[in-house]
């Protein structure tokens, strides 16, 4: 069983919902990357999303792409990733999630690119720009090789299509609470609570339901949980704690609010 | 060789619509009303009327008698695009997708824009059907052409300058397609390129192939060549397309910038690799771990590191040549057909032309050259001027 499943049994059976939290990698530099997963560890995090940044990351939001642009500046590279999964590796044993673009990974061939991404530790794969259309080889090659492939869904996404979708997904399905980007802060819409319960009702309680893009207080968090979601992903709030913490205060700082968060899972 | 719709959205392996969820109902939906209005009688004369009426077509074949004498070697016609409205080729893509939009009851239209011509195009288009326009261009993009920043906004329409990344063509695209996520209901992506998810690159090749179609009509015979431009390749695509299937060698020019061997140029097809951007798997310029690279050309309209899914393929199948003309062999033509023939082409265009120059020589009398003239020049004489100062100075330093 994959860590990512396991880790939902175990919380199915306390009766929690998972908190996924994000970092980008090698923002502000390895060291703190580092500090923050201890801090996401320490706090309570249930799976940890690491981003891998991209040159033109088109789904995500203002804080999000400074926050690649600055990795990118700091040379973050693939090796250094896979480094830094490794060293996390030897730390911890929590599910860890590598969200980044379709062209890392098909700049190396899907299935290279995966086993390299299984070995050094990761168990599961987001892409925001992975349509159900163009994944065949994708998911095969990450069936192949023991990898989830966490596909998104949209508030706008159709029955037919939702069911589509979750036929590829395994982990868990990541349900894109707004229109927009990544980090856009609005208050809860009505559409998101419908789109979350009709993609309940798809999932058929055969893969947890996870809901981020702008999920970033106590309160969203608690919303979310009363709607049934499974999951909740907070991702640019953690970045935005980041960046406003001098390096040796980062892994506090980051376990006391990600701790906050969890509070309202349980 | 026939192409036709591409299967799946792919020109053999290109192509396709690598898309972030929330836009995939916007896609279908853009989808199934296009391949609805592509046979429509009714929209296909309303187009046909504009393109006349408002638009200038269609435009002439001119025979560069001057040039042509100059160079020694096959005659050498210009497609004369630089003459329509707004003076480039953009016009007859964004008149066809703005009728579309209109038709499909969205009022809000956004697009990006590399030097300018296909915002100020769309600009235009939105002013004459009565629709919103907000125009995405790269902050460096938006210094290096001012002329276009103030007609776009004269036309009524708003220009977001992007700061982020190179501050160029692609990351317009990525600030076009942020906003197009976050308002995706009343919204329409007025694509001004060959590039993008399906249907974009079938679209926009639809709407320009009128240029090959002409050129076909007004050329007594089949010419030997024919050469375009190829940033993300839409008039290069509107001209092969049509002649595709005819004998005439087909080529295709990139941005060489300061040349190939170096990093500053525009050159995928001619020195990138295959991957995922924009919603399409093309030839892209990337580093060893699949980071879009900054890219150089001397003309904003070719500074973009993909291509059109549809040159990719042609490409691999080799029915088009694809070659690389550097920023100074580029300025070399401006100057050229500037004094012999009296017309300023837009830089972009002076590619096409350099190529020509450069092969025309070692061709017969007998044969001809058709060059598609894509755009005038008047936007890049700041651009010009400034490059013939330092080149100048450059040389005194000798």
């Amino acid at each position: 069983m994959s860590r990512i499943k396991e880790k939902f049994n175990q919380l199915k059976s306390k009766k929690e919902t998972a908190l996924i939290s994000y970092i980008m990698t090698g923002y502000p530099s390895e060291k703190a990357t580092l500090s923050a997963v201890r801090g996401l560890i320490q706090g309570g995090a249930d799976i940890i999303e690491l981003g891998f940044p991209f040159s033109d990351p088109i789904a995500d939001g203002p804080t999000i792409q400074m926050a690649s642009t600055e990795s990118l500046n700091n040379g973050t590279k693939i090796d250094n990733f896979f480094s830094i999964v490794k060293k996390i590796r030897k730390e911890s044993n929590i599910p860890l999630v590598l969200m980044t673009y379709t062209n890392i990974l098909y700049n190396q061939t899907y299935l290279k690119f995966i086993s390299r991404a299984k070995q050094a530790g990761i168990d599961g794969l987001i892409l925001p720009d992975m349509s159900i259309e163009e994944s065949n080889e994708y998911v095969k090659a990450a069936k192949k090789i023991g990898m989830d492939t966490i596909f998104l869904v949209s508030p706008n996404t159709e029955k037919d299509r939702l069911e589509q979708i979750i036929k590829s997904t395994s982990g868990f399905l990541y349900m894109v609470a707004v229109f927009g980007t990544t980090g856009v802060q609005t208050k809860i819409h009505k559409y998101t609570l419908d789109a979350l319960k009709n993609t309940k009702i798809a999932a058929k309680g055969k893969i947890p339901v996870g809901v981020g893009f702008g999920v970033s207080t106590e309160k969203d968090v608690q919303k979310y949980v009363s709607s049934g979601a499974d999951a909740v992903i907070v991702g640019s709030a953690n970045i935005k704690i980041i960046e406003n913490t001098p390096a040796n205060k980062i892994q506090t700082r980051i376990a006391i609010f990600t701790k906050k968060l969890k509070n309202k899972t349980r | 060789m026939k192409i036709g719709i591409p299967k799946n959205g792919r020109f053999g392996e290109f192509g396709g619509k690598y898309i972030p969820e929330t836009l995939a109902p916007a896609i279908e939906e853009l989808e199934k009303n296009y391949l609805k209005i592509r046979n429509d009688k009714n929209f296909k004369k309303e187009l046909g009327r504009l393109l006349i009426d408002y638009a200038g077509r269609p435009t002439p074949i001119y025979f560069a008698r001057n040039l042509t004498k100059t160079i020694g070697g096959a005659k050498i016609y210009l497609k004369r695009e630089d003459l329509l409205h707004g003076g480039a080729h953009k016009i007859n893509n964004t008149l066809g997708q703005a009728l579309l939009a209109k038709r499909m009851g969205k009022k809000r239209i956004i697009a990006e824009t590399g030097a300018g011509q296909h915002g100020v195009a769309t600009a235009m288009a939105c002013a004459s059907l009565g629709l919103k326009a907000e125009i995405y261009m790269g902050y460096v993009d938006t210094l290096r052409q001012k002329q276009n920043v103030f007609r776009m906004e004269l036309l009524g329409a708003k220009v977001h300058a992007v700061k982020s990344g190179s501050m160029t063509l692609k990351d317009a695209i990525n600030e076009a397609m942020r906003d197009w996520i976050t308002n995706v209901d009343s919204t329409y992506y007025l694509l001004g390129s060959a590039v993008g998810p399906h249907p974009y690159p079938l679209m926009v090749r639809d709407f320009q192939k009128v240029i090959g179609i002409e050129i076909k009509k007004q050329m007594k015979k089949i010419p030997s060549v024919v050469i375009a431009c190829v940033g993300g390749g839409s008039n290069a695509i509107g001209t092969f397309y049509p002649l595709i299937d005819t004998n005439a060698k087909i080529i295709g020019i990139e941005a060489g910038g300061k040349g190939v061997k170096t990093k500053l140029h525009s050159a995928p097809l001619t020195a990138g690799k295959k991957g995922v951007l924009h919603g399409m798997m093309t030839y892209l310029m990337q580093d060893e771990d699949g980071q879009i690279s900054e890219t150089h050309s001397i003309s904003a309209g070719l500074d973009y590191p993909g291509v059109g899914p549809e040159h990719a393929y042609l490409k691999d199948k080799n029915r088009v040549e694809y070659k690389a003309v550097t920023d100074d062999e580029a300025i070399n033509a401006f100057l050229i057909l500037t004094r012999t023939e009296g017309i300023i082409p837009a830089l972009e265009s002076a590619h096409a032309i350099a190529h020509a120059i450069k092969i025309s020589k070692k061709m017969k009398k007998t044969e001809s050259i058709v060059v598609t003239l894509s755009g005038r020049g008047d936007k890049d004489i700041d651009i010009v001027k400034e490059y013939l100062a330092k080149n100048v100075k450059n040389k005194r330093k000798v």
